[in-house]
């Protein structure tokens, strides 16, 4: 499943996208995350995957933007930790 | 010589007149539904208070999201390149400038000279931008100029979860529903929209010293909120919602002068 | 009292082929939705009752409300339900419930069941979010999005022109195609702006009618560009409040260029229908049967 995390609003487009097929549940994004974004846990949309899921926490969802926005400066952008330490290649952002 | 700016925001036309590099006079006249009638409201305005009449002037430059609208002008300058020139001229040892207007927050990183090294915008949602604390004043029933002063006189921010302005009138309602105190709700209010603008801001990176300039910096209760969470001091000019009218009256002066 | 001129009426439906005694598997779900909510009964995974109410202040409340108002007239009490799923936005206030399960999981499932398994893309307007959801064949999610952060394209949206314009929910859809030509769009996303634009176009002469048209059309682009994000395959459903207004249905279709399936059901019980199937397959885990 392809979940897609965060909003549109006028201003523009903010999902983080976590493909729960490869997810592996191995927690790293959240210790990567330097503002805790991540967290694992059950699988909320699915209600019979047994294995723990990477998700965006509700903290966060309705204003990834702002969350996201210390790694992502307007100039100088380095890769971003949460997708460096992602191995399956689970995470990706829209924006 | 004189040269006017003319800055057509959403909410207000400021136009103002400058004679050698020295404000003469200042009109604002409301946006309305016919920004052009405004615009041209406004320069009638100024130029009568300045007695001049439209042949005394050398040249006009406008701002503003609806610049446009301006037809009289000769010249335009966007809004960034505008507030760094004033706030350039006004306030040398500022490199970053924070602006926000009643639909739109801005913050530009500037160099010694004035111009402009980076920038980033929050437009066309209410919740980054100045119309988010007047819903929020009349979801309240608090006068805009109220807001402020009532602010400060609260200890606690109560938290507030909505991010959309639409949501968070809806929330401000339940809150008075249950209880809280107007001063507490009105803060939080402006912690929330503070937030916004200074994590846009650190998105620019934050290098000293820091101004801040459009009409919602006459608010002293987001003003306060926003100081808190930056951990700065603010540079504020006197009369904050001019500032983008200066900065085209400098460019206006520039042209004039043939630069 | 204030008119109100933003709420879908209520609604409430019995079969009349099926007696629950009969049954051997009674499941619920109950959809707690911000401005309304919804509980069906299932009798072997067949639809028996649902209930469509508004949502109170107080969330358990609400639940209880709506669910006794499904087993009304039946016969039927709590006890005798298996098994119970609460759902949507106040899914965790539902104390009846054994198990909450996002509405995202109960939609897909309850349109699979609506509209059968060529569903492929489903359309969730709430009363305060969006959801986009991409699911396969049994109704198991593939794709989703939700828009919960801004008021755009949401049901609230069109509660903030019914009350501009004080024109009930209800005639909006019909009122908006009451115009010699397809106006331009609203320009702005955000609600608080568009509610300005319209202002404006309300003081330039624009009819009532002629402002719905331009505020349905950006809304059906809006939620378009929203589904292009998961992309849309066919079939195509749409589910919720929205689902009756037809001025931003007919607009998305047009956008789409796809015709959305008809429901033969209400259509804002999907996510406590697919709430039901869930409490249903969850029981015969339970009996070991799956």
């Amino acid at each position: 499943m392809l979940a897609h995390y965060g909003y549109k609003d006028g201003s523009g487009e903010y999902f983080i996208i976590i493909d729960t097929d490869k997810c592996d549940g191995c927690e790293e994004c959240v210790t990567a995350c330097p503002v805790g974004v991540f967290e694992v846990g059950e699988d909320e949309n699915d209600p019979f995957r047994e294995e723990p899921v990477a998700k965006v926490s509700e903290d966060h969802r309705k204003k990834i933007k702002y969350s996201c926005a210390p790694c992502k400066p307007v100039s100088g952008r380095k890769s971003l930790p949460c997708m460096n330490s992602c191995d399956p290649d689970a995470i990706s952002h829209s924006w | 010589m004189n040269v006017v700016g003319i800055d057509c925001g959403a909410k207000y036309v400021k136009a103002l007149v400058l004679e050698d590099d020295k404000i003469k006079a200042k009109s604002s006249v409301l946006s309305g539904f016919d920004q052009k009638a405004a615009a041209q409201e406004a320069l009638d305005k100024v130029l009568e208070q300045a007695s001049l009449k439209k042949e005394d002037i050398a040249y006009i430059t406008a701002t503003g999201a609806g610049k446009e609208e301006a037809v009289f002008a000769q010249g335009t300058i966007t809004e960034v390149g505008a507030n760094a020139k004033a706030v350039n001229i006004l306030f040398p040892s500022v490199r970053t400038v924070i602006d926000v207007g009643a639909e739109e927050g801005r913050s530009i990183k500037i160099n010694e000279k004035g111009k402009v090294v980076d920038f980033a915008i929050n437009e066309k949602c209410a919740a980054g931008a100045g119309t988010f604390t007047e819903t929020m004043a009349r979801a309240l029933e608090v006068k805009l100029e109220e807001m402020g002063a009532l602010s400060l006189k609260s200890q606690k921010s109560v938290p507030m979860n909505a991010q959309c302005a639409v949501f968070a009138e809806s929330e401000v309602v339940s809150l008075i529903h249950a209880k809280h105190a107007k001063q507490d709700i009105v803060r939080a209010v402006h912690d929330a929209i503070a937030d916004r603008i200074a994590s846009m801001t650190r998105k620019i990176g934050i290098e000293k010293d820091v101004a801040l300039v459009g009409g919602v910096a006459r608010n002293i209760g987001f003003v306060d909120s926003l100081k808190r969470d930056l951990k700065q001091e603010l540079f504020i000019p006197e009369e904050p919602e001019y500032s983008c009218a200066l900065g085209a009256a400098f460019a206006a002066a520039e042209k004039a002068k043939g630069g | 009292m204030e008119k109100e001129y933003w709420r879908w009426p209520e609604s409430k439906w019995t079969s009349s082929d099926i007696d629950w005694k009969d049954g051997d598997i009674i499941s619920a779900g109950v959809d707690v939705g911000s401005v309304s909510s919804q509980a069906v009964v299932l009798i072997d995974g067949k639809l028996y009752s649902y209930s469509n109410f508004r949502t109170g202040s107080d969330s358990p409340e609400s639940a209880q409300k709506v669910m006794d108002k499904a087993m009304e007239e039946t016969g039927l009490s709590q006890d005798k339900i298996h098994y119970t799923v609460g759902t949507g936005y106040g899914r965790v206030n539902v104390p009846f419930a054994k198990r909450a399960i996002t509405e995202i999981a109960c939609h897909a499932r309850g349109a699979n069941f609506m509209y059968g398994p060529t569903v492929k893309t489903i359309l969730d307007m709430g009363g305060q979010d969006c959801k986009a959801i991409h699911c396969d064949e049994k109704g198991k999610v593939t794709n989703f999005l939700m828009n919960d952060k801004c008021a755009a394209g949401t049901g609230r949206g069109m509660e903030v022109f019914a009350d501009l314009l004080s024109v009930p929910i209800e005639d909006m859809g019909r009122l908006s195609f009451e115009v010699d030509e397809e106006p331009e769009p609203v320009s702005s996303t955000c609600v608080i702006f568009a509610k300005s634009e319209a202002v404006g176009l309300l003081r330039k002469g624009w009819a009532k009618e002629k402002v719905l048209a331009a505020y349905s059309s950006a809304m059906a682009h809006r939620v378009v560009e929203l589904l292009e994000r998961i992309k849309v395959e066919k079939d195509f459903a749409i589910t919720g409040g929205i689902a009756k207004n037809e001025g931003v249905v007919k607009r998305i279709e047009a956008e789409l260029k796809i015709k959305a399936l008809e429901a033969k059901h209400d259509t804002q019980i999907a996510g406590a229908l697919g709430g039901a199937l869930f409490a249903k397959a969850l029981i015969e885990k339970e009996r070991g049967l799956r």
